[in-house]
């Protein structure tokens, strides 16, 4: 666990970056320190490592005064990514994610093992370790910057803006490893971003700042979406804080019915509606009208509606999505080999969207929303 | 003109020009030993200079602007004020070379060390180098391309200007430019400075093609 005790920063030029600042970083979870920019975020995650001294305060790591240790031996505990990854350019990819297991004295061979071990970890081919930085995409070098600071094994670690400069398809990739990875590893993230999507899909807690360095809550982030302490929050969250929400909630919870459907190639039974095509397996392949077919017609031999079925583990966001996108209304629900388990409606989808809702603003409320504040009406607004 | 061409044809390639205590083998000899003597010495002083600089950023403008006044100074002054000081021996000769050695290499090692991204420097501390691993294991191995070159522009400066050793009566290729001059041998002058041009830019070329080799990792590095 990382605690801030009443931490306070001033710059020699006067400006307080961090303003009186009393935080807890849960162990085994991502904290995600959001803001604009010039709001302490940064001074903040770099007064862990100690790359900056706080004015006053107190930082502990794991009930230890970070102050109380030698700052280059500290640094060495804690793993650091920044952004443009700040790879050693005159370093092979894997004499650079050796580089904290030699300053610890590891013996070059044992070091090096491990750095070919982190390649495979961070999903990057053994080969890729002989090149140079600047021979890799950005996506690759903010791949080995992760693996460096893996390498000694260190319980926290400390990402500032890692996917920052990579493109939206590539920051997506990386956000969706660095969540399959923690589910491996369990270490303690402090993870810094001006992008609130990156905060909702990465944080297990999310700490908002505002200019001058004041945090103005730390929640996770289901309760901040449905309860913004004040109007900044609230504003920095976005219009659509209401469906954010949903992206955070599965689909596992929303009711399903047997759906209506026919096999590829047969005849729609008479007076039905919409009908869902299937294969011989059973997973839909289009939505057929079969009240405005002409009679005789078999699935299949006019074009299908497209349908995108969803499984157990997506967001009430997608199903969301898919119901308005849906000519039936209806959402095709499959198991994991993509088989049809039956369909939900748009009724039962909203029901959920409500019930999630209703479901953040209970656990938030220990956390009192200022009575002018109409979360409840959010749902309903945002579709 | 053109006889002049061919009197300094046979003068370089005549066998009897080569060998002995006055043949140009022995005194290419000296003139590389004493331009190295003198750039290795000006490294010696430059060289952490330059690293102290730039790795804490302090003293630039200082050491910078007193380095580039050895530039300055007028190097056959520099020779006979050090002569008419400490008399007759190699001490003055080296400390001209010596004194305009230094500029090169202090501010193109400055400049490597400043060229080296803040971000990777950041990224090294971060990662728990103490001050003397940042210096040595980034920023150091960074900033040598830079500091090879100063090194480079340092000894071709000092091997065209060690003719002046033969000036207060040493040896070195200067002898058959100062030889050549008393003598009124117009052949011989030009010798010499051929071989000292001919010397000068052979030891360009095979330090860049060394910088070339070594660098050849990095993108855009060799200068």
């Amino acid at each position: 666990m990382i605690e801030f005790q009443a931490v306070h920063k001033r710059f020699p030029n006067g400006t307080t970056a961090v303003h009186d600042l009393t935080l807890e970083m849960p162990e085994g979870g991502i904290t995600v320190l959001v803001g604009s920019s010039g709001c302490g975020k940064t001074t903040t995650l770099r007064m862990i490592n100690r790359m900056v001294e706080p004015t006053s305060g107190t930082i502990h790591v794991g009930g230890t005064d970070v102050t109380a240790q030698d700052a280059a031996e500290l640094r060495r505990s804690i793993g650091y990514v920044i952004q443009q990854s700040g790879l050693f350019p005159h370093r092979t990819v894997l004499d650079n994610i050796a580089t904290v297991p030699l300053l610890l004295g590891w013996g070059r061979r044992k070091a090096r093992a491990r750095a070919a071990e982190l390649l495979d970890t961070v999903g990057l081919t053994a080969e890729s370790g002989k090149r140079y930085p600047h021979q890799l995409s950005g996506g690759q070098q903010q791949r080995v910057g992760v693996a460096r600071a893996l390498a000694a094994d260190p319980p926290v670690l400390l990402m500032d803006e890692p996917f920052g400069a990579v493109d939206p398809v590539v920051r997506t990739q990386l956000q969706d490893e660095l969540v399959r990875l923690q589910k491996e590893l369990s270490k303690t993230i402090v993870f810094v971003t001006h992008d609130i999507d990156e905060a909702v899909r990465l944080g297990d807690r999310i700490a908002v700042f505002r200019t001058g360095g004041h945090l103005v809550q730390c929640a996770p982030p289901a309760e901040l979406l449905a309860a913004p302490a004040d109007d900044f929050v609230a504003d920095f969250l976005g219009a659509e804080r209401g469906l954010k929400l949903l992206s955070l909630v599965t689909l596992a919870d929303i009711p399903r019915t047997p759906a209506a459907t026919v096999h590829t190639g047969e005849k729609p039974p008479a007076g039905a509606g919409w009908l869902l095509v299937t294969d011989a397996a059973d997973r839909p392949l289009g939505w057929f009208d079969a009240a405005t077919a002409p009679k005789g017609t078999a699935a299949g031999d006019t074009p299908l509606l497209p349908v995108r079925p969803l499984r157990d583990g997506d967001t009430l966001l997608s199903a969301l999505n898919e119901s308005v996108a849906s000519p039936a209304g209806l959402v095709a629900r499959v198991d994991d080999a993509g088989a049809l388990t039956g369909v939900s409606a748009r009724d039962a989808i909203h029901d959920g969207a409500g019930l999630a809702h209703a479901g953040a603003l209970t656990t938030a409320a220990g956390t009192p929303a200022p009575a002018d504040e109409p979360v409840t009406a959010d749902a309903g607004d945002a579709v | 003109m053109y006889e002049l061409f061919t009197d300094l044809g046979s003068w370089l390639v005549g066998s009897q020009q080569w060998t002995g205590g006055d043949g140009i083998g022995h005194r290419l000899a000296e003139h590389l030993q004493y331009s190295l003597i003198a750039t290795l010495i000006a490294a010696a002083i430059a060289l952490p200079v330059g690293l102290l600089i730039g790795h804490t950023g302090r003293g630039a403008f200082l050491a910078i602007n007193l380095s580039s006044f050895g530039r300055a100074l007028p190097t056959v002054g520099l020779v006979v004020l050090v002569f008419l000081a400490s008399g007759l021996s190699m001490t003055p000769v080296y400390v001209a070379l010596v004194a305009l050695a230094v500029p090169a290499i202090v501010t193109n090692t400055y400049a490597g060390m400043s060229a080296v991204d803040p971000e990777v420097r950041d990224a090294a501390r971060g990662q728990g180098m103490r001050g003397h691993q940042v210096l040595l294991q980034v920023e150091l191995p960074l900033a040598l391309p830079l500091i090879m070159t100063g090194l480079r522009l340092a000894l071709i400066q000092v091997v065209s200007t060690a003719t002046i050793a033969a000036y207060v009566s040493f040896g070195g290729l200067g002898r058959y430019v100062f030889d050549g001059l008393a003598q009124r041998d117009l052949v011989q002058v030009l010798g010499g400075a051929v071989l000292v041009a001919v010397l000068a830019v052979a030891l360009d070329l095979a330090l860049a093609g060394l910088q070339r080799f070594l660098f050849r990792h990095r993108r855009g590095a060799t200068a």
